[in-house]
Order: structure tokens, then C-alpha cells, then sequence
């Protein structure tokens, strides 16, 4: 009975983590449990949020894809340089997407019929996807994008920051990838085991072709949404933003080596990151702080759900 | 009398709020061989991992050479004199032989910090010699098979010079040979004075060794009584609660025709040459050595290894297999060796096991019907006797016996034509050996062929039609069912002609 309680404990840790956060926050200060600010924090999160839920699909198959950040800027940019150059805005945003989509494909083909490992590959393409950027950029913004783009980033459905009803889409569209599909399943065996998929006729290699693309179709709907609020694609958009996206993951109990993990998890994980910096930012704690507390809170969660998970 | 090295009283534990020991009591002396006998699932594993600090117990008392000890970690049972080789192998499979063996205490230069390997490699070579095993200490462990793996563990049991030895199913991935090789050495460390707790199905191995069995049931001591007391039938009737029938069940099926077909076949640096046929409804029994090709046959068959040359026809239809998709669609199924490795995926439940070959099946256009799916297991886990009747249970935390059944599972929603078992019944206990070949009979006379790897060699020749036998990657020899005696294949198996 008592496993029983703490192995429910362990599955709901992130939310309960999530919520403890909000509460302190709330009493200390008055300004963050308003629905300006909590809109706020939603809208700030969208992005990375996004992000992670590809990533996540990537991480339970065991791999890691430290490219989101140059797929979300070369995306960008390309929606941006398309428009500008008088393509109508819903085709540049599809052709970006599509773009994205075979950004990611590439890194999946390298990783699954390379046979190399996803961080080496991940990592050189996070330079090459950058590189690609700044040459198509020429190192320069491209702004003045138009209203019809802006309205992706900037606008709003009644009260909702039209980032948010992305995000929404987005997990919907996973949430039911992962879990009501034979192709989620496979994602789930082949992180868990990947031989045993594979004798049970699992197209391994397929699978992580797809969850890259993924990876890389998530990506570029945050570049289409960050560039959209900006109104320009900034070349050095999105540096770093990787390494946000698996901390989300792994807030949200998702397992390093695979097989193990929620998307809903992620969510929250994403959630905390981004009640943490709204917090932290109304209690005027420098930028400086910030980060520390940030990494400490991932350290902390991470060891809870390590000692949690023991016999 | 001497004071025993172990002694545990009263004994119990519970998972999850499922009592599997109550109140179990077991000793064991210096220089004795303690059989542990039970079905699958009794709770012997969960028994010694008590003993040996993997898990805690609930209530009970365990003394050491007569002094209390509360083993609350592998490392203090180690400290204890304690030393497990487990039924899950559990070596770095990067590391070389040597290196595992050593691991943890690593022989150092004289007041230098450097290893030293030369006496690592040697000491580990007489290690294995001890053992009549003839292995390369440089070689990474991951390329050797599980019996060559098995004696690493047991090499590496040896060098801490544990008084308490125990040994969880050690011989299920053996040779006859390399069972008399082990069960010499562990004379050997009985009459130096070592204590043995032997847990093994193989009820004539535990007539050979062991001076007393203790046999459980659902968690309870039935009985423990001297070895030269016990007999056969009544071990059985205490273990399964109901007397069974042992010998081999009669197949009532006649071979049909011809169903696969292969010829010439030939994998690089691994099987030169290779021709049989299996007929409908017809036991092919493949006999070999460890290392003679006998898993890189039935993997060469269902499209994991790189097939040059030969050619392979099913139902007269030739087929090419690139990935073990091709052979699933072509209806051949293939139980692996080693389940967990290679059949399961451990963390995930019985359900979702049982069920990933067969998903699509179970979808349209890739949506999975959810309903379904649960009912689907449920059939299966009835159909096999799965234990505990729980779709959503963690394969993980299974017995032994009914992990396998899962994984032979996996291939019976859509009866296969070609069912390949690379040691089926390893680690099974008599019930659930019983009920696979029980099993292997019906999808027989539904017609499938069936091609069976096993290395131990009664089973081999009670349950084949025919015995193809291989040797370092060929064929050394071909029985009927009448011609093949344990002799005459033993010697095909070491290549005589
Ligand atoms: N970690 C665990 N969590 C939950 N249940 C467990 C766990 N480990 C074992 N069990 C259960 O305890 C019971 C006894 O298991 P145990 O492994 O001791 O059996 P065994 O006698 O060694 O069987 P086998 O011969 O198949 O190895 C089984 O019902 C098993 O499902
Ligand atoms: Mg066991």
C-alpha cells in the first residue's frame, strides 16, 4: 500500500511540484495570481513548450536532439525571407513547417541508418542549421513582416494569446500521437527496449526518423511563432533554447535513457520553468539569480525523482 | 552440531500489498548444497534477494554464522560473505571478461595506481580454466554467448572466496558439458567448506548435487527434507500441489507437407551451407554446442542476420528476409533466447508486450482501438496461464516462467506457419514446461512448423519429429525421430560423423 502511494506520488511529482511553486508565489507576492499574469506566463511559455513536446518524443525513444534552437531560427528566417519576398503568409508558414519537418527528417536518417549517436549527430547539425541560417540571413534581422504574419504570434482569440491555442493544438495533436496510435507504442518500446522492438517486427530505424521530424516540425512552429511576435527573424534566434526544452522534459519525469515518460509531464515541466522566471522576475530577484535558482530547481527535481523511484 | 552460516526465520514479504513469503524459515551449513525447488513465481529469487540485501524483508530474523545481521545492502552482504549469481546476468557487457571478473577489486601495482593487467588476464584465465572453460579474458563480454557469460559470473563469485554461495538457476544457459564443468568446481568449494543455496527446474541436477531440498509453494514452505529421502513424484506433487505427469506428451499429429525450405543458406563467418525442410505440423529439433550456429540459424530466419547466398522458400514460394517484418508478414515467429534482452520490453506491461508485434492488427489507419486491446491480452494471459491474470502489471516483476510465456504470446494472436524457439523451456518450472510443449503440440496439429533450439537434450529428443544438428556452422548430422539417441547426437554435436 505504501509503494502504491509513493509510486503515485512519483507520477504526479511534476504537477505537485508545479503546484507548490504557484501557491509560495501566490502568497509572496499579489500580482501573480491575476489572469493577466497568468496569461502572460502561459504566452511566455508557449515556445519552449512546443519545443519540448517534440523533444520529448525524441527522448523516449533514448535519444536527444540538441538542434531545436538552429531549426527554430533557420525556419524563421526562411518564413520571414519568403514573406518578404511576397509569398502569401500561410504558404510561407507550411513551407516552413515543411521545412523544419526535413531539418529534423535529416537528423533521424543520420542517427537511424548512420547508426551514430544522436548527440554527436545533433550537435553538428545544431552548427550546420545555424551556419545555414546566418548565410541565408547574411547575418542580418529581416523585419517588416505584415500584419497577416503578426497576427500568429501577436494575436488573440477573446482573452487567449494566440501562442497558447498553438501550444494547445500542439499537445492535443501529440498527446493523441503518443498514446492512441501504434505509432506512439513503438515510440515507447523502442526507447524501452530497442532489440526487443526490433524482434517483435518493429521498424525501429522508421521510428526514429519520425520522432526527429517531429522534433524538427515543433521546432519550427515556435520559430514561425517567436518570429511572428518579433516581427523579424533575428538570426541568432533561439541559441540555447535546447537546453530549456530538455529541462522541461526532464522536470516532467521523462527518463534520460528512454522508454519512460509523459507528455503531460512536460507540459508541467515547461510550466514550472516558466512560473519560476514570472516569479522570480515579480520578486525582483536579478537575472544573475535566476539562473542559479533555475539549475538548482532542475537538480532538486531530479534527485525527488530519483530517491522516489528507488525500492 | 555446528552452528549453521545462515539461518532465516519466520521470513515475509510483500509487494505491492501481495504477500509472495510468509513466515519462511531456511538454514544452511558449511560444506552443504541446499536446494531451493518450486514453481515459477514460489518466491525463491525473492527469498535469496533477501538474503543477499537486494530487497528488504517485512518480518523475520536472519543470522549469520549464529549472530544477528540486518543485510540491508548488496555490499553488506558482500562484507558478509555472501555472494549471488543471479538469474538476470549482470556484467558491463563492454568490459572484457577480466575486467568483469575483477571489477570492484582490480589487482594494483605495487604502490602505484596503474592496474595490473597482465595478472589480471592471467589469473582471470586460470579463473576460467578452474572452470574448463577455454575464453579469451580480453574479450568484451558483450560478444560472448550467455552460457560463456554465465561462467563470468560464476568466475567472478569465485575469486571473492564467498562462504555463502548462492546460485539462482546458473546452469539454464548451459551445455551438458559445461554443467559437469560447474558442478565439479562446486564439489570442489563444497568440500572447502562452502555453504550453497542452489535454486534450479532441472530436478536431476538437484538429485546430483544437493544434500537437502526445501521446496515452496505460493510462497510457504512445504517441506524440507535430505536429498537421499526425496523422490521424484512426490517433489512434484509438493511443488505443483497435484500430482503430474512428467514424461514428454505424445504428439498426435503426422508431419504434412513440406512448409519451410531452406538451402544452401549461408551467413558470413557464421553458417556455411545450411539445407533442411520443415514439414507442416513437424518438431525440428536443433542440436549444437553453444557457439555452433544453432541462434544465428533461427536469426538468419527471421531477418536479423545477413543471409549471402541460399535460398529460402515457404509454402513453395521463395522469400526474401531483410528485417524481421518481412519474416512476421511471411508468418514466421521467433521466440528469442535470451527474453530479456531480446523479447521484452521490461518496463512496460504485460499488455503492451504481449501485443507489439500485433498492434496494427489491432488498429485502423494506425489508431489503436483501446478497448480491444485490453480484451486482446486478457484472452492470451488466459489462454497461457499467465500469472498473475494482470494485463497491466510491469512485465519486470514476473517469474521467469511467465516472462516466457509472454513472449511466446506475442506470436499466437495470428497462428504463425513458422514458429522458431531458440531454448524455450530455460528457467521454466516443470508445470510451465509441461504446458509449452503442451502448446507446441496443438500448433502442431494446427499445422505450423515448428523449429526448436534447446540444449538440453531429453527435451530435445522427447519433443523433436526429426534432429538436425549443427556444428561450428554446418550441418554435422540428421535423425529421425527413431534414430536419434543422446549418444549418437552428442556425437554429431562435437562433429563426429
Ligand atoms: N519487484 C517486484 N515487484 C512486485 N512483485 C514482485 C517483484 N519481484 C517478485 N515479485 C513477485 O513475487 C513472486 C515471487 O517471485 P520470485 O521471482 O521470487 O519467484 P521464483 O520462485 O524465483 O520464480 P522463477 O522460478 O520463475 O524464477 C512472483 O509472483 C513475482 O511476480
Ligand atoms: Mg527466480
Amino acid at each position: 500500500m505504501k509503494a502504491f502511494i509513493l509510486e503515485r506520488l512519483r507520477r504526479s511529482g511534476p504537477l505537485l511540484g508545479l503546484i507548490v511553486l504557484s501557491v509560495a508565489l501566490a502568497l509572496t507576492t499579489p500580482h501573480f495570481l491575476t489572469v493577466n499574469n497568468i496569461l502572460n506566463v502561459l504566452r511566455q511559455v508557449s515556445i519552449n513548450a512546443l519545443i519540448a513536446l517534440g523533444m520529448t518524443f525524441v527522448i523516449l525513444t533514448g535519444g536527444i536532439d540538441l538542434s531545436v534552437g538552429s531549426m527554430l531560427a533557420l525556419s524563421g528566417a526562411l518564413a520571414a525571407g519568403m514573406i518578404h519576398g511576397g509569398v502569401p503568409a500561410a504558404l510561407a508558414v507550411a513551407l516552413a513547417l515543411f521545412a523544419g519537418a526535413a531539418m529534423g527528417a535529416a537528423n533521424g536518417v543520420l542517427v537511424a541508418r548512420g547508426r551514430l549517436a544522436p548527440f554527436i549527430v545533433t550537435l553538428a547539425t545544431m552548427t550546420v542549421y545555424r551556419g545555414l541560417t546566418l548565410v541565408y540571413t547574411d547575418g542580418r534581422p529581416i523585419t517588416g513582416l505584415g500584419d497577416a504574419f503578426g497576427v500568429i504570434g501577436r494575436g488573440y482569440l477573446f482573452d487567449l494569446p494566440l501562442p497558447v491555442l498553438w501550444l494547445g493544438l500542439g499537445f492535443a495533436g501529440s498527446y493523441l500521437l503518443l498514446n492512441s496510435t501504434v505509432f506512439g507504442r513503438h515510440v515507447y518500446a523502442v526507447g524501452g527496449n530497442e532489440e526487443a522492438a526490433l524482434h517483435s517486427g518493429v521498424a525501429t530505424d522508421r521510428i526514429k526518423i519520425w520522432v526527429y521530424t517531429i522534433s524538427g516540425l515543433t521546432a519550427a512552429a515556435g520559430g514561425i511563432i517567436l518570429t511572428s511576435r518579433l516581427n523579424s527573424a533575428q538570426p541568432t534566434a533561439g541559441m540555447g533554447y535546447e537546453l530549456d526544452a530538455i529541462a522541461a522534459v526532464v522536470l516532467g519525469g521523462t527518463s534520460l535513457s528512454g522508454g519512460r515518460g509523459t507528455l503531460g509531464g512536460t507540459l508541467v515541466g515547461a510550466l514550472i520553468i516558466g512560473v519560476l522566471n514570472n516569479g522570480l522576475n515579480l520578486l525582483n530577484v536579478s537575472s544573475f539569480y535566476q539562473q542559479v535558482v533555475k539549475g538548482a530547481v532542475i537538480l532538486l527535481a531530479v534527485l525527488l525523482d530519483r530517491s522516489k523511484a528507488g525500492r | 552440531m555446528t552452528t549453521p552460516l545462515v539461518e532465516m526465520e519466520g521470513i515475509s514479504k510483500s509487494f505491492h500489498g501481495v504477500e509472495v513469503l510468509r513466515d519462511v524459515g531456511f538454514t544452511l551449513y558449511a560444506g552443504e548444497v541446499h536446494a531451493l525447488l518450486g514453481e515459477n513465481g514460489a518466491g525463491k529469487s525473492t527469498l535469496m534477494k533477501i538474503l543477499s540485501g537486494i530487497y528488504r524483508k517485512d518480518r523475520g530474523v536472519i543470522r549469520i554464522r549464529g549472530a544477528i545481521q540486518e543485510i540491508d545492502s548488496p555490499r553488506r552482504a558482500a562484507e558478509l560473505g555472501i555472494a549471488v549469481i543471479h538469474q538476470e546476468l549482470d556484467l558491463v557487457p563492454t568490459l572484457t571478461v577480466a575486467e568483469n571478473i575483477f571489477l570492484g577489486r582490480e589487482p594494483r601495482r605495487r604502490r602505484r595506481v596503474g592496474l595490473d593487467r597482465g595478472r589480471m588476464l592471467r589469473e582471470a584465465r586460470e579463473m576460467l580454466e578452474l572452470l574448463g572453460m577455454d575464453l579469451d579474458p580480453a574479450l568484451p563480454v558483450e560478444r560472448l554467448s550467455m552460457a560463456e557469460q554465465q561462467m563470468v559470473e560464476i568466475a567472478r563469485a569465485l575469486l571473492r572466496k564467498s562462504e555463502i554461495l548462492i546460485l539462482d538457476e546458473p546452469t539454464a544457459a548451459l551445455t551438458e558439458r559445461e554443467i559437469d564443468h560447474l558442478f565439479r568446481v562446486l564439489r570442489r568449494l563444497k568440500q572447502s567448506g562452502t555453504g550453497m543455496v542452489y535454486i534450479s527446474h532441472r530436478m536431476e541436477e538437484i538429485f546430483r548435487l544437493s544434500d537437502r531440498i526445501t521446496v515452496l509453494r505460493d510462497g510457504r514452505v512445504v517441506a524440507t527434507m535430505r536429498t537421499e529421502e526425496a523422490t521424484f513424484e512426490a517433489l512434484i506433487r509438493q511443488m505443483v500441489g497435484r500430482p503430474l505427469e512428467m514424461r514428454y506428451p505424445k504428439k498426435s499429429v503426422a508431419p504434412g507437407p513440406e512448409r519451410l525450405v531452406v538451402e544452401h543458406l549461408s551467413v558470413p563467418g557464421k553458417l556455411h551451407d545450411i539445407s533442411f525442410a520443415v514439414r507442416r505440423g513437424e518438431i525440428l529439433g536443433v542440436a549444437g554446442l553453444v557457439g555452433a550456429g544453432r541462434s544465428e540459424l533461427a536469426r538468419a530466419l527471421f531477418g536479423l542476420e545477413p543471409v549471402r547466398g541460399g535460398t529460402i522458400r515457404l509454402d513453395g514460394r521463395p522469400i526474401v528476409l531483410r528485417h524481421p517484418r518481412d519474416a512476421i508478414r511471411a508468418g514466421i515467429a521467433f521466440v528469442p533466447e535470451d527474453r530479456k534482452r531480446q523479447g521484452l520490453v521490461l518496463d512496460r506491461s504485460v499488455q503492451d508486450n504481449v501485443l507489439l508485434p500485433t498492434l496494427s492488427r489491432l488498429s485502423r489507419w494506425g489508431w489503436l482501438a483501446r478497448g480491444r486491446e485490453r480484451a486482446e491480452a486478457e484472452t492470451m494471459i488466459a489462454r497461457l496461464s499467465i500469472r498473475p491474470p494482470d494485463p497491466a502489471r510491469a512485465v519486470r516483476t514476473l517469474s521467469g516462467g511467465n516472462q516466457q510465456k509472454v513472449v511466446v504470446g506475442k506470436w499466437l494472436f495470428q497462428t504463425p506457419k513458422v514458429l522458431m524457439l531458440d531454448e524455450p523451456t530455460r528457467g521454466v518450472d516443470v508445470g510451465a514446461k509441461r504446458e509449452m510443449y503442451e502448446i507446441m503440440h496443438a500448433l502442431a496439429r494446427e499445422g505450423v512448423a515448428i523449429l526448436m533450439i534447446s540444449s538440453d537434450l531429453p527435451e530435445l529428443l522427447g519433443m523433436s519429429d526429426r534432429i538436425l544438428v549443427l556444428h561450428e556452422g554446418r550441418v554435422s548430422g540428421r535423425f529421425t525421430r527413431s534414430e536419434a539417441t543422446q549418444e549418437a547426437v552428442m556425437i554429431a554435436m562435437a562433429g563426429g560423423a
